[in-house]
């Protein structure tokens, strides 16, 4: 692991919220690297920031101050569309809350990123069926949200996130919302996405046992990354 | 899938508010066709006009008729080609309810000045032999029940007396712009009449009707006619057919413009619907925005999203509106009687009633699309569980 060379580069990484006339800050001075192929767990308490963090890595919320490169790109430098294309190509989300499009079917909403790409409908369905097998929900493709249960439809969402095969996948809180079978099952495909596709992967948790099965584990706490590193 | 389907799939999402939605638009669309539809059939006259026609009548008022002595002079005028004459009758057929425009005209050459009331031969040949006869538009033949041979009486009221008359025939319209429901019989019966009974009234005609060979000469050709008369008892004014027309038109234009208002203000109470649904949906939606902006949609895409939504309901609204104009118009033409003896829904009423739909569904969605687009990805993510 040590020899790989690093897919994200965070860099004196600041960030703060206006509260009224107040300047919360949320991150101060952030700076690590993330290896290619690392399954990284950010632990924290509540308000510590590692949610900002992980939006900013994702490129959804924009830094005050530092670099984020990823994948050798420096992202903190990209407009609005160029940043919202990128993520198309370089970053899988995973959701506490799933985040499915409600109307859209388990198959739809796993080719919905697809549309973005110059890909034929017959390669859009060929790729949707290889995520859906991945997650062992082909013989749920026809079923909508409301239709399945919370570990399935984290499974979906996790679907959704690998179909366009991206450079990192990201992941907030993906247990906060499941009981503990589903949470195994979910940490449990998202170790084999680590281990047998390569897959980064940054997940914030609050759940130790979801964090276990992470190979590297930083704390937050008040916006400061601790500098002791669990693996 | 496409975008489409999400589209679709979106806009039926709440198909109760949708459904409402859709039925307002409907209704809204459906009343700006029927108003605009009688607009339009208050314009009927001005529109079925024809360039090659003039109207001659009294200078000081229409109410005042002209001596008939003045058609041989009108004919000799330069750029003249034919002439006719007539009198408005305003006939009563049993109740007064029942009106329709009743004319004693000089059938031959008014027929001549009229290619567009189609009358086959016989029934032109037996019009203008039988001085008691007259002939009907189709509208009004059908509305009365009444067969060639029928005779029919009229209560007279500018002529007063019982005035019976014998179909002789049915005219056709060359086209829908023609007024199918008018009646006409021969001016040479009524003045007879006048002559025995009101012989003061006799030999004088309301109007006369001009044909010029040169529709591009009109304006001198009325000068002309109007010149011979100058200080004459009854001096004339001669304007085109259309501007005669228009004449009659002028004096609604109060109530045409408020139809004209409220036309307008069916298509402001449609924007004010459509873009409270639109603000409702892109509420709701914000968090689902967001999720389509981490997928990687742009601005334009979310944008496409929300315009092709609000377009959907907007334009299914229209085209149900539209649908059913036809029939309603149909029904309420019917109702109308010859009040509106034209009331068709013309193409640029139903052009007009998809631009400003269309208007609609674009207006409606600029508010929540500029929302959507500019709420930081994070905080509308943040609106979601």
């Amino acid at each position: 692991m040590e020899n790989k060379h690093a897919i994200v580069e965070i860099q004196h990484v600041s960030k703060s919220y206006r509260r009224g006339s107040q300047i919360v800050p949320v991150l101060e001075d952030i700076t690590f690297d993330i290896s290619e192929g690392e399954f990284l767990a950010l632990m924290g308490p509540s308000g510590s920031g590692k949610s900002t963090l992980l939006n900013l890595i994702a490129g959804i919320d924009k830094v005050d101050g530092g670099t984020i490169t990823v994948g050798g790109v420096d992202i903190t430098n990209l407009s609005e569309t160029d940043l919202a294309r990128w993520r198309s190509v370089n970053v899988g989300f995973i959701f506490q809350f799933y985040n499915l499009i409600p109307v859209l079917t388990a198959f739809e909403n796993v080719e919905l990123p697809l549309l973005l790409t110059p890909l034929s409908r017959d390669e859009r369905r060929s790729h949707v069926e290889t995520a859906l097998r991945i997650v062992n929900l082909m013989d749920r493709m026809d079923h909508y949200p409301k239709q399945l249960s919370g570990g399935q439809q984290q499974r979906v969402a996790i679907a959704r996130a690998v179909v366009t095969d991206p450079t990192i996948l990201v992941a907030d809180e993906p247990t906060g919302d499941l009981d503990r079978v589903s949470t195994g099952e979910i940490m449990e495909l998202m170790d084999r996405l680590n281990i047998e596709s390569g897959k980064t992967i940054i997940m914030v948790t609050h759940d130790p046992r979801a964090a276990q099965k992470a190979h590297k584990i930083r704390h937050l706490d008040k916006g400061i990354l601790s500098n002791n590193e669990h693996s | 899938m496409n975008i489409l389907k999400i589209l679709f799939k979106n806009s039926f999402r709440h198909k109760l508010r949708t459904s409402l939605t859709v039925l307002s638009i409907t209704i809204a669309i459906l009343a700006f066709c029927l108003l605009r539809t009688v607009i339009s059939a208050w314009y009927a006259g001005v529109e079925a006009s024809s360039a090659n026609r003039l109207v001659t009548r009294n200078a000081v008022s229409l109410i005042f008729s002209l001596p008939f002595s003045y058609k041989e002079k009108i004919r000799q005028t330069e750029g003249v080609s034919i002439v006719s004459y007539g009198n408005w009758f305003g006939g009563i057929y049993i109740d007064e309810k029942n009106f329709f425009a009743n004319f004693a005209v000089e059938p031959k050459t008014y027929l001549d000045l009229y290619p567009e009331f189609r009358l086959s031969e016989d029934q032109k040949n037996a019009f203008l032999r039988d001085r008691r006869s007259f002939v009907a538009g189709r509208k009004l033949a059908a509305k009365y029940g009444w067969k060639v041979g029928d005779i029919v009486t009229l209560r007279g009221t500018i002529f007063p007396g019982n005035w019976e008359f014998v179909m002789r025939g049915i005219y056709n319209g060359r086209d829908e712009t023609t007024d199918e429901s008018q009646f006409f019989f021969h001016w040479d019966y009524l003045n007879e009449t006048l002559k025995r009974t009101s012989p003061g009234r006799a030999d004088q005609v309301g109007f006369y009707m001009i044909g010029v060979s040169n529709p591009a000469l009109s304006t001198q050709v009325a000068e002309r006619v109007d010149k011979s008369f100058k200080n004459s008892i009854a001096e004339t004014l001669t304007e085109t057919e259309k501007a005669f027309q228009m004449g009659f038109v002028s004096m609604s234009n109060a109530i045409i413009t408020a139809i004209r208002l409220v036309s307008l203000v069916v298509i402001v109470i449609i924007l004010a619907v459509v873009a409270n649904t639109m603000a409702m949906t892109s509420r709701e939606r914000i968090g689902e925005y967001s999720i389509f902006k981490t997928l990687g949609f742009g601005g334009w895409r979310i944008a496409g999203l929300i315009f092709g939504e609000s377009l959907i309901i907007t334009m299914i609204g229209c085209a149900f509106g539209i649908g059913f104009s036809f029939p309603v118009a149909d029904a309420f033409g019917h109702a109308m009687g010859t009040y509106f003896p034209v009331f068709n829904v013309d193409n640029d009423t139903l052009g007009l009633a998809v631009l400003y739909s269309f208007t609609v569904g674009i207006l409606a969605a600029i508010i929540p699309t500029y929302r959507a687009i500019k709420i930081p990805i994070a905080d509308g993510l943040r609106s979601i569980g």
